[in-house]
């Protein structure tokens, strides 16, 4: 979809380098700390910036020539939803659904009803988490192939939050493609196939979460019959008497447990990487650098 | 109050630029206006049938205020009669964004939860306004004395201005109470000013008492110059503390972020609502009524009059020199007729820049992103606005040619002949119009961050326009102006290159914004 994409703002470099492919008919977390370049790969997808290298394809097209045709093929709900003061919310569903080229009136209406929005409002008293619902509506409302969604549940409540991931799962059995930028950990185990993790507008991890999982670290407690002094290739190493604790990567799990098992072994506890430290590690880094 | 410090210290930190900018541009024009009378009417004489002519014509003191005496200090007190409708409007206007623009943002909650008081919004927003108003007070006391004028009656002038800003800065006060939106409550108070502004404009004429009703009026009525009334300064003040009183307790008694007037419903779709277009018509639908409302009013009001002022001005060459020059034509009424489309016109292009800029009020509203996400490509949104930009303005100076020519030829006794004229004068303003519109849409396109550049040229050429022929400024300075260009109709002769190239010009520069629009980055 996206490789090798280059974009600054004036000695700003938003996007360097980044790439990101999304297979059809899968659902696409992208993942990222604020400000890692997540919302600017969308927009460039969207034709709405240029990038400055690397090549874009979005369903076939260039995101930037062809942008019109390609639109009529996907719709975009953006992370903070603003809608026209003056106009209600049931207008600008009609309005966005139409210049895309069409709505489905029944999925409409069952969408008001299941995200609980009143369409009468105007665009100014609608609070922000009915405002998203809004977008919500008008894009899942669209007979697409492709939905793109940039934090589409910021402001929603837990019901309504399960209620997305309820139509985002029904359209994924429609055979629609999802590119979901997300914080929101749970959402993404639950929803995506596979994950694009990047920072400072680079790409550092893509893969199905099980990949995923399989390159992070288990953390171990255990206690030993001996002390042992070092452990090669542990992370997080707590030593407390006999007692030790650490976190360790994969490829060296096996090693680490015969260095344990020459100690001794009284008892041992294992957690598989939880993937809030998964990305935990990688935001860190990201922090860091 | 707590907390009200701080907030005057962010106020006056967001609108640095602005602030300083209006006070300056306020002061500045009444000791331009008391020069220009004392280089035009430079001796007793001139002056004394000026003044006559002014009380036989309505149609200025409807429009500027009343006339007291026939020094320079008291023409200059009334010819800045629309000055005090330009500040109140700037002081509600003002004191509206800094309290229910913020509240509507959601801005006012971040303030109001840390420690900051009930009332310190309200304070901040009246105290930095009030304070303002009385400066250019001081300003203009300053300015105005300095200028040669009686400084009493300069002070009194510079006060009376102050306190019509005051009464409107609570205007707006209390309607940013009363709605929960921005938008209305500024409707709410523009329509207050306007209704001060027709009475007063009815009132004064008549030297009737009707004018006393009028806040607007006050400042006038204590005759600075003249028989110099102080205590007439008491009644803005009083009313301004009225209504603050009812913006404050209003204030204490309701929830932040809620109105005293309910908000109204919309429709749950719309079936017509399928295109930028549609779109843009939505969004520029009230701009392009209000103006045309305003500019019809304004064209039967003042056409009326066109004959009176050919009758006084008759009898004196020095001011039919001077509608001369200002119209430049043939017969006196004529002149009057084209002078007043010439203002007209600066009007109306306020009006295609305000329409052209909506592009980027969408733009930076981040509300074109989710409609250029559509199937909508980039020139059809863009054109969808620029066609009202440049044929709004038409329709409004039809509106204004149709409504001038019917009380032109209704006050010549010719309607018949008049009509047609009057629409054709009207027409041939617009190049000069679709000028600065295009400018807006080549600087939108081109260097989006400086598309407020646009009301910096409209100011310029204004400035030009009202300055230069007086100064008498080098043509090549002045040619710099489309306005300039304009043919000056009815009376003068209908040349086609200007008009053309005018015409060409606007395209040309629309066109390049387009082209610019269509390859840069959006928001």
């Amino acid at each position: 979809m996206v490789s090798g994409l280059h974009k600054s703002f004036g000695r700003t470099h938003a996007l360097n380098g980044l790439d990101l492919t999304v297979g059809t008919g899968e659902v696409h977390g992208f993942l990222g700390p604020n400000g890692s370049g997540k919302s600017t790969t969308i927009r460039v997808l969207l034709g709405l910036l240029k990038a400055d290298a690397g090549t874009a394809r979005l369903l076939g097209g260039d995101p930037w020539n062809d942008a019109t045709a390609l639109h009529r093929r996907l719709a975009y709900v953006p992370g903070d939803v603003t809608l026209w003061p003056n106009l209600s919310g049931g207008e600008v569903i009609d309005l966005l659904g139409r210049l895309r080229g069409g709505l489905n009136t029944r999925r409409r209406a069952e969408l008001l009803e299941r995200f609980d929005l009143d369409p009468r409002k105007k665009g100014r008293a609608y609070s922000k988490g009915n405002r998203q619902k809004v977008g919500l509506v008008a894009a899942l409302a669209s007979d697409v192939e492709l939905l793109i969604l940039d934090e589409p549940t910021s402001g929603l409540d837990p019901l309504m939050e399960e209620v997305f991931r309820e139509c985002v799962q029904e359209e994924k059995r429609r055979g629609r493609t999802v590119l979901l930028s997300s914080h929101i950990l749970a959402e993404v185990e639950q929803l995506c196939d596979r994950v694009s993790i990047i920072r400072n507008g680079q790409t550092v991890e893509t893969g199905t979460l099980t990949d995923l999982r399989h390159l992070s670290r288990t953390s171990i407690t255990a206690d030993l019959a001996s002390p042992v002094a070092d452990l090669p290739d542990v992370h997080d190493l707590h030593v407390d008497g006999t007692r030790v604790r650490f976190q360790v990567d994969a490829e060296h799990l096996d090693a680490v447990l015969k260095h344990l098992s020459h100690a001794g072994v009284r008892s041992l506890v294992s957690q598989p990487p939880t993937l809030e430290e998964l990305f935990k590690r990688h935001y860190e880094t990201a922090a860091r650098s | 109050m707590t907390g009200t410090w701080h907030l005057i210290r962010l106020i006056l930190r967001r609108d640095r630029v602005l602030l300083p900018l209006w006070l300056i541009i306020l002061a500045a024009l009444p000791a331009s206006y008391a020069a220009s009378y004392a280089e035009l009417l430079p001796d007793d004489a001139a002056r004394h049938q000026y003044a006559v002519t002014t009380a036989g014509t309505p149609s200025f003191e409807s429009l500027l205020g009343p006339l007291f005496g026939d020094s320079t200090g008291a023409l200059t007190a009334q010819r800045v009669g629309t000055v005090y409708a330009i500040l109140a409007l700037i002081s509600l206007l003002t004191v509206i964004r800094h309290t229910r623009t913020e509240e509507d943002a959601g801005r006012r909650e971040l303030i109001a939860a840390t420690v900051v008081g009930r009332h310190a919004a309200l304070s901040a927003a009246l105290i930095v306004v009030t304070a303002a108003n009385l400066l250019l007070a001081l300003l203009i006391t300053v300015t105005l004395a300095g200028s040669g004028l009686p400084a009493g009656g300069s002070l009194l002038l510079g006060l009376s201005m102050a306190v019509t800003g005051i009464v409107f800065a609570a205007v707006g006060a209390l309607t940013a109470q009363l709605t929960e939106n921005a938008g209305p409550a500024r409707g709410l108070a523009i329509i207050v000013l306007g209704g001060a502004f027709l009475i007063r404009a009815a009132g004064d004429p008549a030297d009737s008492w009707l004018s006393w009703l009028s806040p607007l009026a006050w400042g006038q009525q204590a005759q600075p110059y003249a028989d110099e009334k102080w205590w007439a300064l008491a009644l803005p003040l009083a009313l301004a503390a009225v209504l603050a009183a009812a913006a404050y307790r209003i204030s204490v008694g309701r929830d932040v972020g809620a109105g005293v007037l309910p908000a109204r419903l919309g429709p749950a779709g719309s079936a017509s609502l399928a295109s930028p277009f549609a779109l843009a018509w939505r969004l520029q639908r009230g701009l392009l009524l209000g103006w045309s409302a305003g500019l019809g009013v304004a064209g039967l009001a003042v056409g009326g009059t066109a004959s009176a002022v050919m009758d006084a001005f008759a009898d004196n060459p020095q001011l039919a020199d001077i509608m001369a020059r200002l119209g430049g034509g043939a017969s006196l009424a004529d002149a009057f007729v084209a002078g007043l489309l010439g203002i007209m016109a600066i009007a109306v292009s306020a009006y295609g820049i305000q329409a052209a800029l909506r592009m980027r009020a969408e733009e930076t509203g981040l509300r074109a992103e989710p409609v250029l996400a559509t199937a909508t490509g980039r020139v059809p949104w863009a054109l969808s606005h620029v066609l009202f930009a440049v044929l709004g303005p038409a329709v409004a100076l039809l509106v204004l040619g149709v409504t001038l020519g019917i009380s032109y030829g209704v006050s010549m006794g010719d309607v018949g002949g008049q009509l047609p004229r009057v629409i054709g004068a009207a027409l041939v303003q617009l190049p000069a119009v679709a000028v600065l519109t295009g400018l807006s849409v080549a600087l939108f396109g081109l260097l989006p961050r400086l598309s407020a550049l646009a009301w910096g040229a409209l100011g310029a050429f204004l400035l030009l326009g009202q300055i230069g022929a007086i100064l008498q400024l080098d043509p090549l300075v002045l040619d710099v102006s489309p306005f300039t260009h304009t043919p000056r109709l009815p009376g003068g002769t209908l040349a086609a290159t200007p008009v053309l190239t005018l015409s060409l010009i606007a395209a040309l520069l629309i066109a390049a914004g387009l082209y610019g629009f269509r390859r840069r980055d959006i928001g």
